[in-house]
Formats: C-alpha cells, sequence, structure tokens
C-alpha cells in the first residue's frame, strides 16, 4: 500500500478525519446504495497531542529539539549487565523487524549482537513512523522508513556512551573508539556498555552525529537469526491472545450474518444459565451494527453461552451482496464510461494486425492470519490500557478514546506480537479496538469490575469482513507482429479501499483509488487507456498484503506473457526488450531469477514449463522464473526461483523468509477453494474447511536471490507476492494453450 | 490430569474441549486456538507420544493420560531435539503454528526414526502456516531427524555424545 509520496500532512489529515467523524459512526451501506463513503468514516477525537513536534525540523535552525522519534530514551536501555534493549516502532507479526530494527541500531550502536533484545512499544509518540507522523506497520515501509532513524538512534547512544567515558578517564573522546559492546581507551582501558549506561543516558542528547560508512558494516547485510526464535519454538513467546491479567474474563460475540444489521430480538435466559458466564451484554458494533457480547470466565464457556442465545436479526435496512449478481453488476459497470487513471490514443485498436480480449475476476479474499483477532481492555475511571496486536497504535487508541469518553493521553495500547496479520490488524474503523472497548464498557456498567479480553473465533475472524476486495478487469490490446503494443483499453471494477480513510486525500484522485490501479502499466512504455469503477457494496473492505498489486501484477504479466506468445517471442527477451535501457533493477531481478534458475540453458522434466513474471510493488523488484505442471487437471507448482531487489538488504535470512512467505500467499490465491463468496449478504465460508491456504504438500523447492546493492533499503514484507501468480499462470497457460484469467484458477 | 510430568487437578465438565484446559485453567499457552475445528493443527499436544488437537479432544477422553505440551517437550537447558532444530533453521516468522509443526514433528519421530521429505510433508500437511514459512519448517523437520538419532546415539553410549556435536549433525 501507499506509493512514495508527501506524507507530511498526514497526521493533520488523520485528526481532521477523527474530528470529522466524532458525531457519526460508520454505517453499513443502505439498501443498494452507491453514494460515496467520504466524509462518513472514523470515530474519536484528535490522537496527536504532540503534532507540533512530530512535525517540527528545519535543519538550517539550530537548536532544534529532536523529533520524539529521536530520542534514544524512548528506544534504547541499556542494562548493567550490557544487555541492550530495543524498542520496536512496529507491529512484528512475522516479518521480523524485531530482528531487523535491532540489527540497524546495534551497527551504529556497536554494540554485541549476542547481548541484544527487543521488544515491542505502545502508541507513544516516540514509535510513530517517521515519515509518516503516525503509528503504521504496512506499507513494506519499517525497514526503508526507519533505516536512518534507528541508524542515528544507535549512533546518538554511542556518542553518548563514548562521552561518559570520556568523563570518567578524563580523556579526550576522540581518542576513545568502541567495539562490539566496549568503549576503548588508547592505554587499553575498557568499559563495558553497561558499566557507563547509566551515565550516558544522563547526558544530554547530541544533534549532530556522524554515522557509519556503509563499507564498514559489521552487523547490517549479515544473514542473522531471529531474536525471537527461541522463544517461538519453546512456547514461551506471548502473543496478543495470550496475554492474561488477574481476574480477566473472556468475551465472544454473537454478530450479525449482514454487515451492518441489528438485532430484532434477543433471547438469552439459556445463555445466562451456561456455567461460567458473568454476563450477556447487547453491544453497538463496527459499522452501525448491533451485536451481543457472552462474557464468560474462559472463551469456552463464552462460547457456549453464545451458542445458547436465541437471536433474531433484522437485516431489512442493510444491502445483502450476492456474489453472483455482483459479477453480474460489475460487468454491467464495465461497459460504461467513467474517471481515467490514463489515457492514450485508442485508434489503432481496429487496424491492429493482432488483437486480444481478456476478462479477468478476482475474488473477495480473507486475511485468514493464524491467530484470530483480539484485544484485551482494562478499564478504570480515568483510564484504559489495551493490550492488542495493532498495526496502527495510535488509531486504536483515538478510537478507544471516544468510545470510552477518554482523553487519548488516558488510553495506553500495548502492541502485542501477532500471529500475522497481513493487513488486518489495522483498519479504517478500528474495528477490533472500538467493539472490545465497547464490551469493556457495556461490562463495567454491568457491574463486571475486571478486564475483558474480546476474543474471535475463526469464524468470526473469517466472516468480519475488510477483505481483499472483489475485482472485474477487461483489457482490449492491438499489438502488432513483433508484440509492440498499439493501443491497450482497460477497465478496473472494484471497490474502493482507501476512500474514507486517512489515506483517501493522498491517494484517492478524481474518483480514482491509487490502491487500486497501483501496479498498472508500470514499468513497461504502453499506450493505456485504464478506466476505473468504483461501485459501493456492503462488504468491508481492506489493504491485504501487497494491495492493489494483488490483481494488477496478475493482468499485467500474465498479458504481456500472452502478447509475447502469440508473436512467437521468449517472455523474457520481450520483458527486458520492453525496459529498454530503463528499469534496471528490473532488468537486474529477472536476469538474477534467470541464471539462478537456468531458464533457457535447461531441459525441463516431462510435462513440466517455465512461467516468468517480474513485478515492482513498495519500491521492490522481485521476479520469478517458476516450473510449474498440470497434475490430474490441478495446476501444480513445482520450483520458484527469485530475483529480488530491495536495495540493501539489511538481514539477507528474513529477506528470504519474507520471500517465500509472500510468494506462498500468493500461491495459496492460486489454489481451488481460496475465495471468500457472499450468498444474500451472508459470507459463505467460515473455517479453513472452506477457505484454502496452502500446505507444505503444495510449496515448491525455493531459490531466493538478492541482487547486490549498497541503496538505502526498500521494504519486502509484500512485494514477494505479486510476480509468483502471473508466473504460475504463465507456465500453466504453456503447457494448456489457454490463457488463465481467474483467481483462484480454474482450468476445467 | 498428567501434563508435562506433574499431576493438575482441574474442575471441568468432561466434554470441554483439552484446549481450553490447558490455555485457561493451566496458563499453558504453547497450544494456541486457531480454528476450533481441529482444522489447522495450531493446538497440537502429544497424549501418550501421539500428536491430537487439543481443540478437539474432549477432557473426559484425556483421563489419566500424559499430555505433553511444547512449554514440557524441552526445557532451555536441555531443549528437545525437534525445538533445538527449529530453532537453528529459524523456522519462524509468526511463530503461530509453530506449536503444532514441532508438536507433528516429534511425534513423527516417536513412530518412524528415519522420515523422507515426503513422510514428513505428509506428517505436516494439515498443519496450516499462512505466513509461508514452510521450506524453513522443512529444513528444520529435516535437521530434526539428524538431530533426533544423535540424541538416541547420545543416551544408548555410556560417554554421550555432546550437545556441540549434536548442533554440527546437518541433515
Amino acid at each position: 500500500m501507499l506509493p512514495n509520496m508527501d506524507y507530511s500532512e498526514l497526521p493533520r489529515a488523520l485528526q481532521h478525519m477523527l474530528e470529522r467523524g466524532r458525531s457519526t459512526s460508520v454505517q453499513a451501506l443502505p439498501r443498494r446504495s452507491f453514494l460515496k463513503l467520504t466524509g462518513t468514516l472514523g470515530l474519536a477525537v484528535g490522537i496527536f497531542p504532540h503534532l507540533a513536534a512530530a512535525q517540527s525540523t528545519d535543519a538550517g535552525e539550530a537548536p532544534i529539539a529532536l523529533k520524539p522519534t529521536e530520542q534514544p530514551s524512548a528506544f534504547v536501555q541499556i542494562a548493567p549487565n550490557g544487555e541492550v534493549m530495543v524498542t520496536i516502532n512496529r507491529l512484528e507479526f512475522g516479518q521480523g523487524v524485531q530482528t531487523a530494527l535491532p540489527m540497524i541500531l546495534a551497527e551504529e550502536l556497536d554494540a554485541d549482537w549476542n547481548l541484544v533484545r527487543s521488544q515491542l512499544g505502545t502508541n507513544d509518540m516516540a514509535y510513530v513512523d517517521p515519515l509518516f507522523g503516525m503509528h503504521l506497520t504496512g506499507g513494506s515501509n519499517t525497514i526503508k522508513n526507519s533505516f536512518t532513524q534507528y541508524r542515528e538512534l544507535g549512533a546518538r547512544v554511542r556518542a553518548m556512551l563514548l562521552a561518559a567515558a570520556a568523563d570518567r578517564w578524563n580523556v579526550d573522546v576522540s581518542a576513545l573508539r568502541t567495539e562490539a559492546g566496549v568503549v576503548l581507551a588508547p592505554d587499553g582501558r575498557k568499559l563495558g556498555y553497561g558499566e557507563l549506561s547509566e551515565a550516558a543516558m544522563a547526558l544530554p542528547v547530541p544533534q549532530k552525529i556522524a554515522l557509519k560508512d556503509p563499507k564498514d558494516f559489521r552487523i547490517i547485510g549479515q544473514p542473522t537469526q531471529r531474536l525471537d526464535a527461541q522463544a517461538k519454538s519453546s512456547g514461551q513467546q506471548s502473543f496478543g491472545i495470550d496475554f492474561k491479567l488477574p481476574g480477566q474474563l473472556t468475551a465472544v460475540v454473537a454478530r450479525p450474518p449482514v454487515f451492518g444489521a441489528k438485532i430484532a430480538s434477543l433471547d438469552d435466559s439459556a445463555a445466562r444459565s451456561v456455567k461460567g458466564v458473568k454476563a450477556v451484554l447487547r453491544v453497538p458494533l463496527d459499522r452501525g451494527a448491533e451485536g451481543v457480547a457472552v462474557v464468560a470466565d474462559g472463551y469456552w464457556q463464552a462460547s457456549q453461552g453464545r451458542n445458547a442465545l436465541k437471536v433474531e436479526w433484522d437485516t431489512s435496512a442493510v444491502e445483502k451482496v450476492d456474489s453472483e449478481k455482483q459479477l453480474a453488476q460489475f460487468r454491467e459497470i464495465a461497459n460504461r464510461p467513467g474517471p481515467r487513471q490514463f489515457d492514450a490514443d485508442m485508434a489503432p485498436l481496429e487496424a491492429a494486425p493482432l488483437s486480444l480480449e481478456a476478462e479477468f475476476v478476482f475474488p473477495y479474499l480473507a486475511h485468514a492470519a493464524m491467530e484470530p483477532l483480539n484485544c484485551t481492555v482494562r478499564l478504570s475511571d480515568d483510564r484504559a490500557e489495551i493490550w492488542m496486536g495493532s498495526q496502527s497504535a495510535g488509531l486504536d487508541a483515538g478510537v478507544a478514546a471516544n468510545v470510552l469518553g477518554l482523553k487519548p493521553e488516558q488510553v495506553v495500547v500495548n502492541v502485542q506480537t501477532s500471529g500475522g496479520g497481513f493487513g488486518r490488524r489495522f483498519s479504517s474503523s478500528s474495528d477490533t479496538a472500538m467493539e472490545a472497548c465497547q464490551i469493556a464498557k457495556a461490562a463495567r456498567a454491568a457491574g463486571l469490575n475486571a478486564p475483558v479480553r474480546t476474543l474471535w473465533s475463526r469464524e468470526d475472524d473469517m466472516r468480519g469482513g475488510y477483505y481483499r476486495p472483489t475485482h472485474l478487469h477487461r483489457a482490449r490490446i492491438g499489438f502488432d507482429k513483433e508484440g509492440n503494443v498499439l493501443a491497450w483499453d482497460h477497465t478496473i471494477v472494484g471497490q474502493s479501499i482507501l476512500t474514507g480513510t486517512v489515506f483517501e486525500k493522498f491517494q484517492v484522485k478524481d474518483g480514482i483509488d491509487a490502491a487500486t490501479t497501483e501496479g498498472m502499466r508500470s514499468p513497461y512504455p504502453l499506450p493505456m487507456r485504464l478506466t476505473v469503477h468504483h461501485p459501493v457494496a456492503n462488504v468491508p473492505v481492506l489493504w491485504w498484503r501487497s494491495v492493489g498489486s494483488t490483481h494488477t501484477a496478475f493482468v499485467m504479466e500474465t498479458l504481456l506473457d500472452d502478447i509475447a506468445r502469440a508473436t512467437d517471442q521468449d517472455p523474457v527477451a520481450y520483458r527486458m526488450k520492453m525496459f529498454g535501457n530503463e528499469h534496471p533493477r528490473h532488468r537486474d531481478a529477472l536476469q538474477l531469477a534467470v541464471d539462478k534458475s537456468g531458464y533457457g540453458s535447461r531441459a525441463l522434466a516431462e510435462g513440466r514449463a517455465w512461467g516468468v513474471a517480474v513485478h515492482e510493488s513498495f519500491s521492490s523488484v522481485v521476479a520469478y522464473v517458476v516450473e510449474a505442471s498440470v497434475v490430474d487437471g490441478q495446476p501444480k507448482l513445482h520450483r520458484v526461483t527469485a530475483g529480488v531487489h530491495c536495495n540493501l538488504a539489511v538481514n539477507p535470512r528474513t529477506v528470504e523468509a519474507q520471500v517465500q512467505g509472500a510468494a506462498i500467499m500468493g500461491l495459496s490465491t492460486c489454489l481451488a477453494g481460496s475465495e471468500i463468496t457472499l450468498k444474500d449478504g451472508v459470507v459463505e465460508q467460515g473455517n479453513f474447511s472452506e477457505f484454502t491456504v496452502a500446505r507444505i504438500t503444495d510449496v515448491p523447492e525455493f531459490d531466493v536471490n538478492i541482487v547486490p546493492s549498497a541503496d538505502a533499503p526498500t521494504g519486502m514484507g509484500e512485494p514477494g507476492l505479486p510476480p509468483l501468480a502471473p508466473a504460475f499462470a504463465n507456465a500453466i497457460s504453456r503447457l494448456t494453450g489457454k490463457p488463465v484469467r481467474q483467481m483462484p484458477f480454474n482450468l476445467a | 490430569m498428567n501434563v508435562n510430568d506433574a499431576v493438575e487437578s482441574v474442575e471441568a465438565s468432561p466434554e470441554t474441549p483439552l484446549l481450553y484446559i490447558l490455555r485457561n485453567d493451566l496458563s499453558l499457552n504453547g497450544p494456541k486456538y486457531g480454528c476450533g475445528l481441529g482444522e489447522c493443527g495450531a493446538c497440537a499436544v502429544l497424549v501418550d507420544g501421539r500428536a491430537v488437537r487439543s481443540c478437539t479432544v474432549p477432557l473426559g477422553a484425556v483421563g489419566k493420560r500424559r499430555v505433553t505440551t511444547l512449554e514440557g517437550l524441552g526445557t532451555p537447558e536441555h531443549l528437545h531435539p525437534v525445538q533445538a532444530a527449529f530453532i537453528d533453521e529459524a523456522a519462524a516468522q509468526c511463530g503461530y503454528c509453530l506449536n503444532g509443526m514441532i508438536i507433528a514433528t516429534a511425534a513423527l519421530l516417536n513412530r518412524n526414526t528415519d522420515p523422507d521429505e515426503d513422510t514428513i510433508r505428509e506428517a505436516l500437511r494439515h498443519h496450516l502456516c499462512r505466513c509461508g514459512t514452510h521450506m524453513e519448517i522443512l529444513a528444520a523437520a529435516r535437521r530434526a531427524v539428524a538431530y533426533a538419532k544423535v540424541e538416541r546415539a547420545r543416551r544408548s553410549m555410556p560417554d554421550g555424545v555432546s550437545p556441540k556435536a549434536a548442533k554440527e549433525v546437518s541433515p
């Protein structure tokens, strides 16, 4: 999500949005409504009390107070025994930033890596993304935006340790040097960082610091084991769902079957008599819905209580989406004129020597993180403490404050390690925190003086909306015998993700959501006319790992392959010809994958075919060369060779894991059963038997290769996903002679 | 109940699934809630050395059998070979599925000391991982096979083989 642009106004935009939405709440859409959501979204009061501080800086004026994001005290603690605790300004949910960020800081600190530990932060203003000015784990931005930040933090602490040692020894600081957690004097004296820490942290924080020459890096760039590997393999890692306070109760919620519906009638007498059930509460839910929370000693008792509820729902006021009808509607909409992202002369289309027409259908997708959504809330008269896996702790705190009638500074969100997330732990309405706070508030009002953990069952999580939106793509392409595209007329129909979010102002222009179109055309010099329609539907949608590129990469990379095939050209050579002398990172990534795979130089086993795709997303480029076959009518992926360009790879081991992980999530989207569908407004899938996730028997052999680079690093949480499905589809098309136009693949 | 070599007393109705007893009553958070229907494998525990899905096993069916959770598999000083292998391969992303992956691998090694890759894949097939850590999990499982061999050799020899030697074994 979120391409490069100036986000300096983002914190102010978020505050305005929240204030504007203060008296309103998000409502489910009325039947057959096609009104824009603009302006109706959001709850809560301003959440940026330190806005001015967060936005200061003009390097020319000195002295400038350091921003909260630049203050070492919020990020580094060195214990007397020399252990360095680094606080992470992001959610760790598998992507490895809880190791990579400490590596960056430890590099400039000259720490002993064996003594480095790390922990997650809170909604404190120190932990905002330094570029966005808001708490955010997303857009593959952590390493890209915090690389310099964490280097400077480490360098500042090192400078303070040096100054403390100079004081202690009464020598000039310039005579001292550091090495692996120790300050050394020319005469051989040495002091460990732990011995200097207390004195050092009492010193003024230096404004200007020198950073290392990257050629001197000894931690950054080394394949490094995750700091959390041991805890995660021994049952010691605590996730949000594991967090437990004394006396804590657990709530589960009966939610309406259609988004935004209300309770028509409720009989909770049987539920109240279930052993362990403490309260049954009617609560306002996300999107104007109503639900019934059952609060009990534990999850099992709460679930038993929920099963015993007799609820009739009133769904009369909300639109009931039906996937089949929706597709027909999208097809009709695709015929209409609409706003254009790009324009080009379409006259050559009719006279083109060769042409192709294509229609693609992409379903709704659930994030389906292994750890279901959950949120623990402890309330007192003037304070709320929240524990949750949050990709946006500041927004969650703001929404919580509004629900609870507190000031933002009275709410603390303690970010908890999460079992995946992929975008779901940052929703525009903070639905997880909002509902948990409504329940905690209602429980307290009902006389329960206990912390409450709201836990979503798998079914709640899967049916809870906020999906990757369904899309229809249509293309008409005219080209010549050399594969030169003469005109490309393209239409996308799909719900807007960013409309109604804080990013709307930046990313939705002239009625077109950049999160829908990102990845279209680029980097190829194509004469494309791109028309975009954003129908509105009563299905909440959200960013889902790699967002728009989940579908645009598929469309672009399979269509280009079709053109190459139709004009009898090698798909790699065809792409390289299109890149010309431009796009060196694309060329290098693709060439590396080609070289390492043996593409073009190695014969494949009988029944297998090569497939190729390359795509840039979130500032990194990933190319795949794959081997696939069709087994018993089903597509089978055998081998993947990746070429990756993410500039400097901070932790190559994590980059490799993220590429593999993103690719396998992309593989999931190809497999039968990987789709969310609705019937009469009701989501048809509820658990893993109904929603396909790739299994260990589905995954291919995998080889990840990184293009060497010393340039400032770009993110890798998402870019490995988009090119997998089209590379796989291109191989399948070569075997079957038929294009793949539908996700999940349907070879029938 | 016999959990991790300790006798535990719990008061619950016999149809309560084992998972919720372990997590709520005994504060053993190694086993994870993922689906509640035995579909994802995150809740796996060993019962008499065999992997079971604790979210679907009623307490009443467990009786006095030996229940082993991830916490009870090894100690920080003496990790179970499967845990050591997973740590050495850094086979974790979010780590939520790892309980099930490690338990299932340990159970596999209890019944087959030398499984090949297809056997390993089949044993882990019904354990879901959404992060796509499968390649590292496979590598860890292969490494675990080797570590377990060294562990058995160490136990059978009076002098034993040092843990360091175990680490040097490459699958």
